[in-house]
């Protein structure tokens, strides 16, 4: 017994040891579940891949699915000592106490990708996407094309969600100003941004012999499902296609798409958050202050669309989502 | 002997008129539609000439009875569970994803590129095999601990996608093959789509089975009354495995058919939600979701009603935000049509209409 007590305690003195050698910046990055989505998986490996040793950090990540766990990590990371906390919360409600504590303990806080409740004064600085952004860039983009008539079947993503609120409005607010812009339909995958339903409202439309040139797909599995219906249907689509293919989210096969010309556009929703912290991170090392926050210490992640034009394979390397 | 087969014919159909009388008036609700806006064009079946360069059939007709293919499927093994068990399994979406997921491991194993017909049975028969294993799993839950159906599958309900997951990790794999597009979509040189066929085959497989056995006696034996069930020597825990193997199969190849009509595997929402449409269906089909008696024809008409609302409400371009809601108006008055109650006061009505009648001759 009195062995091992002490083979622990001399395992601990290492560690703390090699803890104070490592004198890297230490932080603490709460994330979500990985399995949660594509986008989840490639956001948590831009910050593994980021906050490393080589890059002068000592981070510790814990991804939890739920509030309490990650206000317990984060009460953690501040008993720990650590410099800079990361929170992606998982639920934008009930951070205010944490972050007065993390305040008043001197830990400078960074959100990414989801905003909390709370006074602006409370966090750094926050990353985020700008929904609204996402729809106006692939609107612009189909507006950019100068075709005589737009005539659009438009597959929404789960109602009342950011992305769908921010990829339909644009799209919405163009139809209504543009006499040659029209909706010939509109439906909607539902709460799980469902293929099969995206298929079924393409399919449907085809069946009545609905006369459109594009559809505009809130997100690449939707797009797909349309595509398939056009596909059975003997439509074609794509670069030298009768319909203009649209998606969203950039994942890795529907970047395979546009390079193949089988799609015309798909709009980024950008999971790349590290990068910017970490250069916001330097600065207030060097004793620099952080520059182009809005009134909410927000930095709008900069988000791009692909055409399929233009799209090479290092795009798809550098910006693809899962494999 | 001969008045006993007949009373059972006759209770047999009463049971399809409630699905057949739905069919029956949203056909006619189409047909007033069409001619109120002059264009029949829901019921015309034309031909296209498809990407791959095939002639195939297109309409709503067909549309309808295509995209009910992997329901109808699934429906009819929720049938045969819920006449055993008396409960319904929810986990058939969940272990729908897992089974495509399987099915796609094996073919990515063979090479993406080079899809075969070898690969593809392989494929199917591990899937099939992997499936069996967990409803299995479901229906060892339900007959040898007889926990309550619905709490058994909500296990695999909740963590299925995640095992589906963890065999196809991030990846979601696209599957843009002849072969493949042949099992989805159609076989070059046959019209007709061929998830269509599939499901004629497994409701023919399905049929010969529960009429060339006394199989359908012992499920409904089981379903009614267990203990009579043992007592005449029919074992209700085989019994009640055996639906769940056929169920498996079922979700199996329901789960086949939509990951090639997408040519995607997408482990969050392959067959998404379908456990609910499924046990709809069977309660459409006129089949007591109590268990006992039971008819899979009636749970595959129901498939085509369900897919047919779907279709009639996308063809009237109904705003998304408020589908949800038609769909619930229609399904609540076909269910409330078809419900004991209701039946009860029909047919308690008929017979005082018959015998006034009858009172009426007599009394002339």
């Amino acid at each position: 017994m009195k062995k091992i007590l002490a083979l622990v305690l001399a395992l601990v003195m290492v560690l703390c040891a090699a803890s104070a050698l490592a004198d890297g910046i230490k932080v603490g990055i709460i994330n979500l579940d990985p399995a949660e989505s594509g986008y989840r998986e490639a956001n948590v490996k831009d910050m593994t891949d980021t906050f490393t040793a080589e890059n002068g950090y000592e981070a510790t990540f814990v991804t939890a699915p739920t509030a309490d766990k990650q206000l317990d990590a984060a009460r953690g990371f501040i008993a720990d000592g650590v410099k800079y906390i990361l929170v992606s919360a998982a639920d934008a409600d009930g951070w205010d106490e944490v972050l007065q504590e993390a305040k008043d303990a001197g830990i400078g806080v960074f959100l990414f990708d989801r905003m909390v409740n709370a006074d602006p004064s409370l966090y750094t600085a926050a990353v985020v996407s700008d929904m609204d952004k996402e729809g106006e860039t692939a609107v612009a983009w189909l507006e950019s094309l100068g075709l005589e008539e737009y005539k659009i079947l438009h597959i929404k993503g789960q109602l009342g969600s950011a992305a769908q609120l921010g990829r339909s409005g644009a799209l919405d607010k163009k139809c209504e100003a543009e006499a040659n812009w029209t909706i010939v339909r509109e439906g909607t995958g539902g709460d799980s941004w469902d293929p099969e339903e995206a298929r079924k409202i393409a399919q449907a439309a085809i069946d009545a012999n609905e006369d459109f040139n594009i559809i505009y797909a809130e997100n690449d599995g939707m797009a797909q499902g349309a595509v398939a219906a056009l596909d059975k249907a003997g439509i074609t689509h794509g670069v030298d296609g009768k319909v203009i293919v649209m998606g969203f989210d950039c994942n890795k096969y529907a970047l395979r798409e546009l390079l193949a010309g089988n799609w015309n556009y798909d709009g980024q929703c950008s999971p790349f958050q590290a990068k910017l912290i970490d250069e916001m991170i330097k600065k207030l090392e060097a004793g620099e202050a952080i520059e182009g926050l809005n009134e909410l210490n927000q930095i709008i992640n900069n988000e791009v669309g692909f055409d399929a034009k233009t799209i090479t394979q290092e795009d798809i390397d550098t910006y693809g989502l899962g494999e | 002997m001969i008045q006993k087969t007949n009373s059972r014919k006759k209770h047999d159909l009463s049971q399809l008129i409630i699905p057949l009388a739905a069919l029956g008036i949203l056909i006619v609700f189409n047909l007033i539609r069409g001619i109120a806006i002059g264009d029949l064009g829901f019921f015309s079946i034309t031909t296209r000439i498809n990407n791959d360069g095939n002639m195939v059939l297109s309409g709503n007709l067909i549309s309808i009875i295509d995209d009910a293919s992997a329901l109808a499927i699934i429906a009819m093994g929720m049938t045969l569970v819920t006449a055993a068990c008396g409960g319904q399994d929810i986990s058939v979406g969940a272990v729908g994803a897992i089974s495509g997921a399987v099915f796609v491991k094996v073919l990515d194993a063979f090479g993406l590129d080079n899809i075969s017909v070898l690969s593809i049975v392989v494929g199917l028969l591990a899937a099939i095999g992997v499936t069996i294993i967990f409803t299995l799993f479901n229906g060892t839950l339900v007959a040898v601990f007889k926990i309550q159906p619905m709490i058994a599958t909500l296990i695999l309900f909740s963590c299925g996608r995640s095992i589906a997951y963890m065999i196809t990790g991030s990846a979601t794999p696209q599957l843009n093959d002849k072969l493949i597009n042949a099992i989805g979509k159609t076989i070059p040189g046959i019209p007709i789509p061929t998830p269509i066929f599939l499901v004629v085959i497994m409701a023919l497989i399905l049929g010969l089975v529960f009429k060339l056995t006394n199989l359908r006696l012992y499920t409904q034996t089981v379903g009614i009354n267990q203990g009579a069930a043992r007592l005449n020597g029919i074992n209700p825990t085989a019994i009640k495995l055996l639906s769940f193997v056929l169920l498996g199969v079922c979700v199996s190849l329901a789960s086949m058919i939509q990951v090639c009509r997408l040519n995607q595997l997408s482990h969050k929402t392959l067959l998404d939600a379908i456990e609910m449409d499924a046990i709809l269906a069977v309660a459409i089909g006129g089949n007591s979701l109590g268990g006992g008696k039971f008819r899979l024809a009636g749970s595959i008409l129901g498939s085509y009603i369900i897919l047919m609302l779907t279709n009639t409400l996308n063809d009237m371009s109904v705003k998304p935000e408020s589908i949800k809601a038609y769909k619930a108006i229609v399904i609540i008055i076909i269910v409330i049509a078809g419900s004991p109650a209701v039946k009860e006061k029909i047919s308690a009505f008929w017979k005082k209409v018959h015998n006034s009648s009858r009172r009426a001759v007599a009394g002339r």
